[in-house]
């Protein structure tokens, strides 16, 4: 497999910049350039910039986007808009997840409508697989892959915009959370919307493949004074988990609902018709049978994911998804699936390789930003 | 006295010893290389065994776990533990700064059988680590 793992277009600068690279998804990523506790303390207090080139975009083009994505999606997009981004869940018919995306209704500078779409890099083939025989019944949609073409970087933290409406000529602070908007900011049309994925403030920017570099190099250092630092996947994981954020491949699978994922805002029940509609709307009528909740487990020593959460009498109900050290509350956190009859209970253990400690549960996010910025 | 890193055994899963025989027993200390420290990164939790439990070279005897993931221990030599660094866990971003001194881990009273014909000089050793770097 080694041999067919792709580069990311700021390949050269992150070797250049000593990361550490590790396969992911069939990319050469950046886990970390100097520590993971230091990059993820700069994104909560300053900005950090993380290369998520690997997400997949797929743009929609055509009348009737906006119709096929409704049947795709558990939220409506075609009540979307231009200018919005929805977060939103693709299902297959049993409600399973099969990946979580963010969608855009978006304008090109001659005025073509468009809706882009990122879904995770692991589950790119999958969804682009999934979508096209659909697409048979929406003749006039094309369904295009950008990822190849493009890069996308998250700039993600308190000073992020303030650093940019210094940089762009596009004042970033014009857009509200998940709001996008195209510029030419670069010379060539980038794209920029006020979403990520950290519990920080801050954007993602899509830009041309061969923009990268310069796009990235100006943000670090017009950003240098202010503390930013690029960032790897290492902390993007203490970021998100912090943020509680589901992860597909571990809040999220195909066996999974996105009423049990705790996700139920990202379904639109009410006149919208959609692939796995009817078993979700089973398990919101039933309840789900699993609960995901956040857990403080005692002491220092992580639970990973994968550990075996237990009653305080030792019986087994759910298992740990993500788990961790979090360096912003200085303890252990962890999210857990566990049976909804036990979703409750003010005592928990986990068994974290053979070792049994107590873990008390707490409401999620673990971690909210003080106050939104404007 | 300063331990010198030059004077030390090594095992392959970076684990260094550094053997002490006076009139009746051979005591080794055991501790973890710089270089391991360095890939691990970001240390947060270290887990340690007991006084009195036996250790096997090449054998499993604790954890230590950075931010990212978890790393199995294996003891360098055989015998018996006869102290364990109980401050350690508390203090390792100084095991970052010192592994030979601050940082030991255990110290382990040794087998007749002690397995240290396993273990490699400190030249072997940054051989080994560069061709892994």
């Amino acid at each position: 497999m080694t041999d067919s793992l792709q580069f990311t277009p700021l390949d050269t600068w992150h070797r250049q910049a000593g990361a550490k690279m590790v396969p992911f998804a069939g990319y050469e990523m950046p886990i970390q350039y100097s520590s993971i506790v230091t990059e993820h303390h700069a994104c909560r207090n300053s900005a950090a910039l993380f290369d998520v080139s690997h997400m997949g975009r797929l743009r929609f083009d055509g009348d009737g986007s906006e119709l096929l994505l409704d049947r795709l999606l558990t939220r409506r997009v075609s009540d979307l808009k231009l200018g919005r981004v929805r977060y939103g869940l693709i299902c297959n018919d049993e409600g399973g997840i099969l990946d979580d995306v963010l969608v855009s209704n978006l304008e090109t500078p001659s005025q073509r409508r468009f809706h882009l779409m990122v879904v995770n890099a692991s589950n790119r083939q999958k969804i682009i697989d999934w979508i096209t025989p659909i697409l048979d019944d929406f003749p006039t949609v094309t369904m295009s892959d950008r990822t190849p073409l493009t890069a996308m970087i998250a700039v993600q933290g308190p000073k992020a915009i303030d650093v940019c409406k210094r940089l762009f000529k596009f004042d970033p602070s014009r857009l509200k959370y998940y709001q996008a908007a195209i510029t030419d900011q670069f010379a060539k049309p980038a794209i920029i919307s006020r979403t990520g994925y950290t519990g920080e403030d801050g954007f993602e920017l899509v830009v041309r493949a061969e923009e990268a570099t310069r796009v990235w190099e100006n943000l670090m250092l017009v950003g240098r004074d202010e503390g930013f630092v690029a960032a790897g996947l290492g902390a993007r994981d203490t970021l998100r988990m912090e943020a509680a954020m589901p992860l597909y491949g571990h809040e999220l699978n195909e066996t999974i609902d996105p009423i049990t994922a705790g996700l139920s805002f990202a379904c639109t029940l009410e006149n919208h018709s959609f692939i796995g509609e009817e078993a979700i709307r089973k398990v919101a009528a039933d309840g789900p049978a699993q609960v995901r909740i956040g857990l403080l487990p005692e002491g220092k020593r992580p639970a990973r994911e994968g550990s075996d959460v237990l009653t305080a009498e030792g019986q087994k109900i759910g298992t740990v998804t993500s788990g961790g050290p979090s360096p912003t509350l200085g303890h252990p956190i962890a999210m857990a699936y566990v049976d909804a009859q036990h979703a409750a209970l003010s005592n928990y253990q986990i068994d974290i390789r053979g070792k049994v400690v107590a873990a008390k549960p707490t409401a999620l996010p673990f971690y909210r930003r003080p106050a939104a910025a404007s | 006295m300063s331990r010198d890193p030059s004077q030390l055994l090594y095992a392959e899963t970076h684990e260094w010893a550094d053997l002490v025989t006076d009139a009746d027993q051979s005591i080794a200390t055991v501790g973890i290389s710089a270089f391991a420290i360095e890939q691990l990164n970001d240390l947060v939790y270290m887990d340690l065994p007991e006084v009195g439990k036996a250790v096997v070279a090449g054998e499993e005897f604790g954890e230590v776990e950075s931010v990212k993931a978890v790393s199995p221990l294996y003891s360098p030599v055989t015998g018996e533990v006869i102290e364990v660094h109980a401050d350690l866990p508390d203090q390792l971003d100084q095991l970052n700064d010192d592994p030979y001194n601050f940082g030991w881990i255990l110290k382990v009273k040794l087998a007749d059988n002690d397995g240290r014909d396993r273990l490699m000089d400190h030249a072997a050793y940054e051989k080994q680590c560069a061709d892994a770097g």
